[in-house]
């Protein structure tokens, strides 16, 4: 383990603190994505009903595939994260981790 | 048509009895792997992404959301697609808000995270306090569902049926703990996917795999109106706050947090939402499509003649599909869906009463292993025989609105909390124990006062709080108060380990 003025150091550092605005956007920016996707279709719903029942084959409803747009999208959303999680973030923070575990 | 449900057919017993057969043989392995605390709460954190995933999403899919959301597509249509939404878009949530801070802050239990630089008596009470009534509410809808459940599909009485739920899923917790609760997971996550997936291609053959064909079918029988939007979303205020609960009230619910510590580390707790998260999708998607089968081939009456509420529509399509042996198997996965449900929750009722109260308010995280073992295990067995007690003394109770109350006062009384935490530097403990009581006791106070207790169960004429859910007021109450009981007080200590942790909230530096 590191000592405390290095934990500092790096707490304190331009890298770490980029690392973690840059979460926190990802965070944001998919969180809001999410709201519009999940919240617009309620409110679609709830505010244009004529819309949603609109037909589109036989007897499917313009709804249907937008019910199930929503739960794709939000699993789309999540893999979004852990794609660039999985490429980004795990690399910065393994770089920082260990410049921590040097000094 | 003839329906053998409500009778105990020889397939039935034969599915039952080997899946209860292959959980007591994976309780009796991890029995043997449990012997300390870490591996009692959290499978030694040995568990890896994809088996998390299945077990997260096995903890979640209740028999509620496949019996019931099946049922409520057969009967309402279109509506009950909109609600099945509702329950998946809470976990890219729980991804992007708290996954990973939340795994490489806490040890066995979320308030381990709410405690982590406050003062821990205090807050460890009033998040146990949050976490209990949560689980509590959500055991007493699962038992007395279970009981209604099980005499419909097996004929078995209310009573043993909630007995017998009550006695097995203690035997996975009480000797294999979190290993065995989570292989019990797996394994019912696994056999109602496949379940439901078998159901869905049946009906999908029916209609030479033309799900345009299937709706059609139900609109000539019931009319287009059985593919729009009806009665469910008429309010948009109502409509949004019920979004709230479900999709927030995720972020606290005490069992499916308590699973992030089983993995070894944050890129795991990532990999198992995804997986979880990708499941759950899939369950969602094809739920609709045996729901407006059950309507198009068994017919909304022959549904409703079993049950009003429409819970017996998919065993109903599963036995004039496959017979009375698919039947026996769908049967019995909901029964296990029951169980492992029940398991994870009472894990997690006890893991909050014996490492929050017992060894971080009692004993001040002063107990031996032990010790804490002796009990953990004494407050699994308290826990499971209050479910059981729950569940006989609310038989024949309207307890539909109790899964929604349970997600209104975790997303109100849990998830602030625990938010504020991980990135607000000012919030104190006064912050946080307001935040969970104003949360608790305002989404209490309100789903009272709403139509949903108010005049549904009590039967008063007219409500005094007019939305049904109460997530969209009492949730940002929870917030604001916290914010200012923060603001009021000042707990320097607080604010510099605030600092402390950020290594290990954002680089896992020192995390269990």
């Amino acid at each position: 383990m590191s000592s405390q003025p290095h934990r500092r150091a790096l707490l304190e550092s331009a890298e770490f603190r980029h690392l973690v605005g840059r979460r926190w956007r990802m965070s944001l920016v998919l969180s809001a994505l999410l709201f519009a996707l999940y919240y617009g279709y309620i409110l679609l719903i709830a505010t244009n009903r004529a819309l949603l029942s609109r037909r589109i084959g036989d007897a499917t409803t313009l709804g249907i595939p937008l019910g199930a747009a929503v739960i794709a999208g939000a699993w789309v959303l999540t893999a979004v994260y852990v794609v660039w999680a999985n490429r980004y973030y795990d690399a910065e923070a393994a770089r920082l981790r260990a410049r921590a575990e040097r000094d | 048509m003839q329906t053998t449900l409500g009778t105990p057919t020889p397939s039935a017993i034969v599915f039952f009895l080997v899946i209860v057969a292959l959980t007591l043989a994976v309780t009796y392995w991890a029995a043997r792997r449990t012997r300390s605390t870490r591996e009692f709460y959290a499978a030694g954190r040995s568990i890896g992404p994809l088996q998390n995933g299945l077990a997260l999403a096995g903890d979640y899919m209740s028999a509620a959301s496949f019996l019931g959301i099946a049922g409520l597509v057969a009967l309402r249509g279109y509506d009950g697609m909109i609600y099945a939404t509702g329950w998946l878009v809470g976990w890219p949530a729980l991804m992007f808000l708290i996954a990973e801070p939340l795994r490489n802050l806490g040890k066995f239990t979320f308030a381990d995270v709410v405690a982590f630089r406050l003062r821990q008596a205090p807050v460890r009470v009033a998040s146990a306090f949050g976490a209990m009534l949560t689980l509590l509410f959500y055991v007493l809808a699962q038992m007395v569902g279970a009981g209604n459940l099980i005499r419909l599909m097996f004929g078995l009485s209310y009573e043993w049926a909630v007995l017998s739920v009550g006695v097995v899923m203690l035997a996975y917790v009480l000797f294999g703990g979190m290993l065995a609760t989570t292989w019990v997971q797996i394994i019912k996550a696994v056999l109602l996917l496949l379940g439901v997936s078998l159901l869905t291609g049946l009906v999908l053959w029916q209609f030479h795999f033309s799900p345009g064909a299937l709706y059609a079918s139900v609109a000539r029988q019931y009319g287009q109106a059985a593919l729009e939007p009806g009665g469910l979303v008429t309010d948009p205020v109502d409509a949004v706050s019920l979004g709230i609960a479900l999709m927030l009230g995720l972020l606290g619910l005490p069992h499916i947090l308590m699973r992030f510590y089983t993995v070894p580390d944050a890129k795991a707790a990532r990999g198992s939402v995804l997986y979880a998260t990708g499941f759950i999708a899939y369950f969602y998607l094809i739920i609709p499509i045996v729901g407006f089968g059950a309507a198009a081939l068994v017919g909304r009456d022959a549904i409703r003649a079993i049950d009003a509420g429409g819970n017996m529509a998919a065993p109903l399509l599963a036995e004039l599909l496959g017979g009375t042996p698919f039947l026996g198997f769908i049967a019995a996965v909901a029964f296990a869906t029951i169980l492992a449900v029940v398991a994870g929750l009472t894990l997690a009722g006890a893991s909050a009463l014996s490492h929050d109260i017992f060894t971080h308010a009692i004993r001040k995280g002063h107990a031996s292993e032990h010790e804490q073992i002796r009990i953990a295990r004494f407050a699994t067995v308290g826990f499971g025989i209050g479910a059981v007690v729950l569940g006989m003394l609310f038989k024949g109770q309207n307890v539909a609105f109790m899964v929604g109350l349970a997600f209104a006062v975790a997303c109100s009384a849990n998830f602030p909390p625990l938010l504020l935490s991980i990135v607000w530097r000012r919030f104190n403990t006064a912050g946080a124990v307001t935040s969970i009581l104003s949360g608790a006791v305002l989404s209490l106070l309100l789903i009272l006062l709403s139509p949903t207790v108010w005049v549904d169960v009590l039967h008063y004429p007219a409500a005094v709080f007019p939305l049904r859910n109460p997530a969209i007021v009492s949730m940002p109450v929870s917030f604001l108060c916290g914010i200012a009981a923060s603001l009021l007080t000042r707990e320097p200590d607080a604010e510099v380990r605030f600092d402390d942790e950020k290594l290990r909230t954002y680089l896992g530096i020192g995390a269990e």
